[in-house]
C-alpha cells in the first residue's frame, strides 16, 4: 500500500508525485473533502483552477471552492446562490426594523423636546404612524431585492 | 451515449427549440457539435448568450452539468443553471474566492445592521426608562429598572434560533459562516491550511 497520499491520489487511485497540485489542500485524513469538491467541479478542472493561481492563493481557493461544492450539494438548484438570496432578505428585514426603531426613537426625541406641547393621544399616534410608513418607504427603497439575483454579484 | 443527451427524457421535457432547424444551442456551438431535438442544454444555453456556457463550461464542465440537471426534475433545471452561471460568473471575475466573497460580504453587512439594531434597541429601551423614572415615583431598589432591560445577545450564526421579535431583536437563522478573508476588518484573518479553513 503506499503511504502518504493525499485524499484526491486516494480517491483517484493513482500515485501521489511530490509535486501533486491537491496534496497541500486535500489531505488524506478528510476524504469527504475531495469527493465533495470532485462531484461538483469534476478533479480536472480543480487542478487547472489552482495550477492558475499563485502558490499562496491556493489554500484559501481551495477552501471557498470546497463551501461552493457543499452548498451545491445541499442545494442542488440553487447552491451558494440560496445562501446570497438569504442574506440579501435578512438585510432588508434588519434594515425595516432599523428604520422603524429609528422613527420611535425620533418621535420620542421630538415628544421630549416639547414638554409643554399638548399634543392629544391620536395625534401623537398619527405622527408616529405617518413617521413609520416614511422610514418604510425608505427602507424599501434603500434596497430592492431581487427574488432570483442575475446579473449583479453584491 | 455523447454528453448533452438526456438519459431519461420524460414527455414534460422542454423541447429544444433551437436544436432542430435554427442555429444550435450555445453549448453545442461551444463544444462544436450537431444539437439534436432533446439536447439537455438548449433550453437553458440559447446561442445568444455564448459566455454563460463558456463560463460554466470553464468551471464545472460539461459533463458535470450535464450530470447535476439529470438529476433534477424538469422544472427546477432552469434554476439550477442560472444559478450555476452566476458561480461559474463569480468563479471566473474572482479566482481564489469566487461567489464566498459575495457571501462574506454579506455576512458582515448583516452583523454591523444587526449591531446597530441592537443600538438602536438599546436606546429606545433607555427613552421609555427615562418616561417612566419620571412619571414614578423612585424606586426601591435599581434592581427593577435593570431587568426590564432585555440581555444583550451576541449574534450567533451557527445557532437555529427562531425569529422572535418581541424585543424588536433580529434573530438571523443561521447561515454557515465560511472563513475570516483577508480584507476583514480583524486583520488576524490568515490564509489557512487545508482542512482548518471552511467552518460549514
Amino acid at each position: 500500500m503506499i503511504s502518504g497520499r493525499c485524499a484526491a491520489c486516494k480517491y483517484l487511485r493513482r500515485r501521489c508525485p511530490s509535486d501533486c497540485i491537491f496534496s497541500p489542500y486535500f489531505p488524506s485524513n478528510v476524504p469527504q473533502r475531495f469527493a465533495c469538491v470532485h462531484r461538483i467541479y469534476g478533479a480536472s478542472n480543480v487542478a487547472k483552477m489552482l495550477q492558475q493561481l499563485p502558490a499562496h492563493l491556493r489554500a484559501e481557493a481551495a477552501n471557498s471552492l470546497y463551501y461552493e461544492a457543499q452548498s451545491r450539494t445541499q442545494d442542488p438548484v440553487y447552491g451558494c446562490v440560496g445562501v446570497i438570496s438569504l442574506l440579501h432578505q435578512q438585510i432588508h428585514s434588519v434594515e425595516s426594523q432599523l428604520a422603524k426603531t429609528e422613527a420611535e426613537i425620533a418621535v420620542l426625541n421630538s415628544l421630549a423636546q416639547e414638554p409643554a406641547a399638548q399634543i392629544q393621544e391620536n395625534e401623537v399616534e398619527a405622527t408616529f404612524n405617518n413617521f413609520l410608513l416614511e422610514q418604510d418607504i425608505i427602507a424599501s427603497r434603500r434596497f430592492s431585492h431581487p427574488t432570483y439575483i442575475s446579473s449583479n454579484i453584491i | 451515449m455523447p454528453d448533452g443527451f438526456c438519459v431519461y427524457s420524460p414527455c414534460t421535457e422542454k423541447m429544444a427549440s433551437s436544436s432542430s432547424y435554427n442555429s444550435p444551442c450555445a453549448a453545442c456551438k461551444f463544444l462544436r457539435r450537431k444539437c439534436m431535438p432533446g439536447c439537455i442544454f438548449a433550453p437553458y444555453f440559447p446561442p445568444e448568450e455564448p459566455q454563460k456556457f463558456a463560463n460554466v463550461h470553464k468551471i464545472f464542465g460539461a459533463s458535470n452539468v450535464t450530470k447535476l440537471l439529470n438529476e433534477l426534475p424538469p422544472h427546477q433545471r432552469e434554476d439550477a443553471v442560472n444559478s450555476l452561471a452566476y458561480e461559474a460568473e463569480a468563479r471566473v471575475r474572482d479566482p481564489v474566492y469566487g461567489c464566498v466573497g459575495a457571501i462574506s460580504f454579506l455576512q458582515r453587512q448583516v452583523q454591523r445592521l444587526q449591531k446597530e439594531l441592537d443600538a438602536a434597541n438599546s436606546d429606545l429601551i433607555h427613552y421609555a426608562c427615562s418616561e417612566i423614572t419620571t412619571a414614578l415615583p423612585a424606586p426601591p431598589g435599581p434592581s427593577s429598572i435593570q431587568s426590564m432591560a432585555p440581555r444583550q445577545r451576541p449574534i450567533d450564526h451557527y445557532d437555529r434560533i427562531g425569529m422572535g421579535n418581541e424585543g424588536g431583536y433580529y434573530e438571523a437563522p443561521a447561515i454557515p459562516t465560511p472563513y475570516n478573508l483577508p480584507w476583514n476588518d480583524n486583520p488576524s484573518g490568515e490564509n489557512n491550511a487545508a482542512g482548518g479553513g471552511s467552518n460549514m
